[in-house]
């Protein structure tokens, strides 16, 4: 109620990118960014073919270029620290438009923006087209440990509830007059930090209490859904295969 | 009338000292719809949860139909008992609500078509047919609490056990627990405060106070007794007249 929506990553749709089982996604999300960073730098076609293959994916998954584009912000630290080398890299000196540049740097700037771009792309098209639910479910076919999805899943499930407390004792701190401006009036955020670790802590005692009631035994169900069919394997392989060849013919091909 | 429930002599007391139940007993038929009043601390909840041994009785014996609440016999127990916690919150802990609704049975070990078909009937029964695919916290309190019922509802308990039902919900979202309740065939214990709910659904009701049963009577006869709800805290809504009230069915 009130809450924002929980997965503000995802994209609502009924492309075939969107009804592969998540297992396969990330496997194939996965390899496919392991193969760009592995490509040689220099092999600047190599990255245009990578980068051709999210694009045309992203295509498929209808995710609009504007949502991507967007996202794809994230990565502009990144870009922003990349800028930077060439002025500070040591080495040979060439000029760009009356500004002496490191070569060496300008390869790092580009080896650094090119990779996080295909990383991050790729990222947003798992995250877009998978929901937070069933990526967990994806990880725990992939063998991540149940313990660990479990923590995930609860941590997706009660974020926006714990925030909610959270935001409902700010209100009654304002609403008795509380406006810190100074470090030393901190202590009521202090205390309601304690207070909402403590009110968290209770909570989880009621869930497992809960969890008891209806038979929970230490771990949790796998409530099945659909599995990945050897066709969506072979699929995934195929894409992130071409990454992977893309990736060697520039290895064997730049002679790294 | 066989017993559904059938409490005798329980004493509790919490790992600080507190002691919550002294000697209760209480027996439920098959079939009844029994309501549980009492003051807040007087053991309801506390009761609620020996029902399917969360908490064990340090003296005294519970009954599930024939079975007696026992570690050896919990997962049974826990089947047989759906306890439907006062914030539901607390009881929906999946990332769906088709999910959550699948907990339960599929600790029981069910699977694939038969574990969809139960979902799919525990959230018709609840007149959430259409939330499957919703994420918890996007539901209102009202549709959280009736999502909170499908989610043991699942399990096909012999016995339901209701904590605050009502507390925070509107008026609208009251009238649909109310009749989905009423259309339930099973043996229901409701704790709650809200005295027209318990004169609503309840033929019997019974107040518990100081850990244990301090009056089991037609809820009618209770709700006309204001000396006896002062006496344990309780109050009828101003100007709610119980003897012009429709009867509970």
């Amino acid at each position: 109620m009130g809450a924002g929506h929980a997965h503000p990553l995802y994209v609502h749709g009924h492309s075939p990118i969107h009804h592969l089982a998540p297992e396969v996604k990330i496997a194939a999300a996965v390899a496919y960014i392991a193969a760009a960073a592995v490509t040689p730098r220099q092999a600047i076609w190599a990255f245009g073919v990578q980068a051709a293959g999210v694009a045309a994916a992203i295509a498929v998954a209808r995710l609009g270029p504007r949502f991507v584009l967007r996202r794809l912000t994230v990565v502009v630290p990144f870009v922003a620290f990349a800028l930077c080398i060439p002025f500070i890299a040591s080495g040979e000196r060439i000029d760009v438009v009356g500004l002496s540049l490191s070569r060496e740097g300008l390869w790092g700037a580009w080896n650094v923006v090119s990779k996080a771009t295909i990383g991050a792309s790729v990222s947003i098209l798992l995250a877009g087209t998978t929901e937070v639910p069933r990526l967990l479910t994806g990880l725990s076919r992939l063998r991540v440990p149940g313990t660990l999805t479990a923590i995930a899943a609860f941590m997706v499930r009660y974020l926006e509830v714990i925030a909610g407390e959270l935001g409902r004792m700010r209100t009654a701190m304002a609403a008795r007059g509380y406006a810190p401006r100074w470090l030393w009036q901190a202590r009521p955020v202090a205390t309601s930090a304690g207070a909402l670790f403590v009110r968290s802590y209770e909570r989880g005692e009621r869930v497992h209490a809960a969890m008891l009631s209806r038979g929970y035994t230490g771990t949790m169900p796998d409530l099945g859904g659909r599995r990945a069919t050897a066709r969506e394997w072979i699929l995934a392989a195929a894409a992130s295969g071409v990454a992977w060849l893309v990736a060697l013919a520039a290895i064997t091909g730049t002679g790294a | 009338m066989s017993a559904a429930v059938e409490i005798r002599g329980v004493h509790f007391t919490y790992p600080d000292g507190r002691t919550a139940l002294s000697g209760l007993d209480l027996r439920v038929d098959v079939g009844e719809r029994v309501a549980l009043l009492g003051p807040n601390g007087a053991g309801k909840t506390t009761l609620a949860l020996h029902l399917n041994g969360i908490n064990l009785a340090d003296a005294g014996s519970v009954h599930i139909g024939d079975l007696p609440v026992t570690e050896a016999v919990l997962a049974d127990i826990r089947r047989r008992v759906g306890l439907v916690f006062q914030d539901a919150d607390d009881q929906l802990f999946m990332p769906t609500v088709a999910e959550d609704v699948a907990f339960g049975p599929a600790n029981l070990g069910l699977r694939g078509s038969e574990l969809a078909a139960r979902v799919t009937e525990a959230l018709r029964a609840v007149g959430a047919a259409d939330l499957g695919d919703r994420a918890p916290h996007h539901l209102s309190g009202g549709e959280r609490r009736r999502v909170a019922l499908a989610t043991v509802l699942a399990m096909r308990p012999d016995v339901l056990v209701l904590d605050e039902p009502t507390s925070g919900l509107d008026p609208a979202g009251h009238r649909e627990l109310v009749e989905v309740l009423r259309s339930l065939p099973i043996t229901q214990l409701i704790i709650t405060h809200d005295l027209p709910f318990a004169l609503e659904l309840c033929a019997r009701s019974v107040i518990v106070d100081g850990g244990r049963v301090v009056a089991d009577a037609p809820t009618s006869d209770i709700l006309s007794d204001e000396e006896l709800l002062g006496r344990h805290r309780l109050a009828l809504p101003f100007g709610f007249d119980p003897r012009m009230a429709r009867p509970s069915r």
